[in-house]
């Protein structure tokens, strides 16, 4: 009990950094998510029907993922300085793979009849993309973006190390004070807020999945 | 001769990418304005890729494709498609789209004003049997299989186009459905008297659909096109004889009307005559059976020798009862049907009064078979000589 009570006095104390910390982390991944999105239907419709640029783009977004946090984070300290943007690319690298994956998957589920017919009446491969095959292949495309939210919602907090903003601030102040007064209710809140944004982006997401989809498609 | 052919097809050939045989080769075919022509072959045998070539879904490797003479090639292919109907066996609907907007699909690329979308959209579900009011904004995983294939050919028909090409369209379908759709597109080509190629492996749905066959082989090589009447009555190879199957003539009586026997007299007396009469005019002819007919000559009741022999001149339940009467429109196929069921082996024609117009007996049927593959041979005979 003496713990949750601390941690609430914690949290009333520093409020105001609290909140800016939420804010400041919703906002590198709103700015990744939004990015990769873009990036990754883009190069899935580009790739979806050539087999060995679609096989190489997904193992190098595949590879992106294995390399470790930490590095990845410091490898763009060179190229773009500290703050946000390192942490941003990196995030973005991250955030790739599965909205990718899943617009290629998406395109793929789309009835080989229901293209025919598109294309038997006359739609235009631009049509037939922006009518049929996205509309088709959006629930798909959506559960990827929800995965990549919640991916870079956590690895976010990493961003604090390269100099970034976020409630990964949180974490690591207590971590280097370890055992002193209020560290362990800062790693707390770090922690929790971080998965409490999670949780909030991902019902607005999944929300805006329900408010985009067709109701010929929900089951 | 190229006016009459709406579609025209000039030694077309189609050869995949990758590969060395054709799955078309040297195809030539017109398809004349309303007609439809069915295409009919086994499986793999190019029926598809002959179809696919007519709206450019696919490019042929040679040769030329008209329509109203003009050349398919020299044409948008997407501005192409929105004239041509195309309808395939798995139909396409889109799933996220209502039944009106699927509907609307090529009215909506040709850029028509929302009213007039509408109005369309409603008169086509009401041609295809289906309440706008009900189905307008349902969408296709709510439907029939039936009636999802009611609205792929609505779809087709979306701005009224001259011309429709249709892939097995109602193969996906259990046959008891499939044989209604089948009757009611034939009711609505009546009216609308587009232009049609449609597509099947089943001779029997060729033979129902057909205004003319084209029985396909290997590489969609033609290996007869004509009425479905002449290619029953006369086969003109092994092929075509073992596609067709068994049952061939007995088939080919659908396509003939009673009115078209000549059928010659048969013993009858009223109900007011005697018995004796009645043998009598048994004996005169040549046949077992005599008919009884009432004063306004409606035929009642069938008579052997030894009934009438024992009648007592009411005839009311003596011999056996004519159950079934068949008009002139009927065909040769209906009367095969009641012969075989009947006692007498025979079958009664009447008029719209009910009065006996002739007895249909096997022999007019055996003579009418003899009489269409005569005429179907000659026919053969005579395009041999002129060519
Ligand atoms: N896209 C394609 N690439 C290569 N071969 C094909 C393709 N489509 C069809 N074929 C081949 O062409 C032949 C005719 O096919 P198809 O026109 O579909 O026949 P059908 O409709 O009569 O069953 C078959 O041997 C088939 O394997
Ligand atoms: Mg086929």
């Amino acid at each position: 009990m003496d713990g949750f009570s601390s941690w609430f006095a914690y949290v009333g104390d520093h409020w105001s950094d609290v909140l800016t910390g939420t804010l400041e982390h919703a906002r590198i991944v709103a700015i990744v998510v939004v990015t990769a999105t873009v990036f990754s239907v883009i190069l899935g419709i580009l790739v979806e029907r050539h087999p060995a640029a679609r096989a190489a783009s997904l193992s190098i977004a595949g590879i992106f993922l294995t390399i470790p946090s930490l590095a990845m984070f410091a490898l763009f300290i060179p190229l773009v300085g500290i703050g946000n943007p390192p942490a941003e690319i990196a995030l973005f690298l991250y955030a790739i793979l599965p909205i990718l994956r899943n617009t290629v998957t998406g395109l793929d589920s789309v009835s080989p009849a229901v293209v025919e017919s598109a294309k038997g009446m006359g739609m235009g491969n631009t049509q037939q993309l922006l009518q049929i095959r996205l509309p088709l292949a959006w629930p798909i495309i959506m559960a990827g973006i929800r995965i990549s939210t919640l991916i870079t919602v956590g690895i976010a907090a990493i961003a604090v190390l390269v100099g970034g903003d976020g409630l990964g601030g949180f974490i690591q102040g207590g971590l280097t004070r370890l055992g002193l007064p209020n560290s362990y209710e800062s790693v707390w809140v770090g922690t929790i807020f971080t998965v409490a944004l999670g949780l909030v982006l991902d019902i607005l997401l999944s929300l805006a999945q329900r408010l985009t989809t067709s109701r010929g498609l929900r089951i | 001769m190229s006016s009459e052919a709406k579609i025209r097809l000039d030694r077309v050939e189609k050869k995949y990418h990758g590969t060395s045989v054709p799955a078309v080769e040297e195809l030539s075919l017109d398809v004349h304005e309303g007609e439809i022509l069915v295409l009919v072959g086994p499986s793999g045998c190019g029926k598809s890729t002959t179809l696919r070539l007519i709206n450019r879904m696919i490019e042929p490797t040679g040769g030329k494709i008209y329509l109203d003479d003009e050349d398919v090639t020299t044409v948008d292919p997407d501005k192409l498609r929105r004239r041509i109907g195309y309808v395939i066996q798995q139909i396409g609907l889109f799933p996220h789209q209502t039944i009106a907007q699927n509907i609307a699909t090529v009215p909506r690329m040709l850029k028509w004003d929302k009213a007039r979308i509408a109005a369309r959209a409603d008169e086509l579900l009401h041609l295809a049997g289906l309440d706008p009011e009900i189905y307008r904004d349902r969408y296709p995983k709510e439907l029939s299989g039936g009636q999802a294939q009611r609205v792929g050919v609505a779809r087709a028909l979306g701005a009224d186009p001259e011309i429709m090409l249709m892939d097995e369209p109602f193969g996906a379908i259990d046959p008891i459905t499939r044989e209604r759709l089948q009757n009611e597109f034939l009711r609505l080509q009546a009216e609308l008297k587009k232009t049609i190629v449609f597509v099947t492996h089943d001779i029997d749905e060729a033979i129902k659909m057909g205004d003319r066959i084209a029985i396909l082989g290997e590489r969609s090589v033609i290996r007869q096109l004509d009425t479905p009447e002449r290619i029953l009555a006369f086969p003109v190879d092994q092929f075509v004889d073992d596609f067709i199957g068994a049952g061939s003539t007995i088939k080919g009586l659908n396509f003939e009307q009673l009115s078209g026997l000549r059928l010659g007299g048969y013993p009858t007396i009223r109900s007011d005559q005697s018995p004796q009469a009645g043998l009598e005019a048994l004996n005169e002819s040549n046949k077992t059976w005599l008919l009884v007919v009432d004063e306004q000559n409606r035929p009642m009741r069938w008579m052997r020798e030894g009934d009438l022999q024992q009648s007592t001149g009411s005839y009311q339940d003596e011999g056996s009862e004519v159950r079934i009467r068949l008009n002139a429109e009927d065909t040769l196929f209906d009367s095969l049907e009641q012969m075989l069921q009947s006692e007498s082996g025979s079958c009664c024609v009447v008029d719209r009064h009910g009065a006996l117009t002739g007895v249909v007996e096997m022999a007019h049927l055996r003579r009418a078979i003899r009489r269409a593959q005569v005429e179907a041979r000659r026919h053969y005979e005579d395009l041999e000589d002129n060519a």
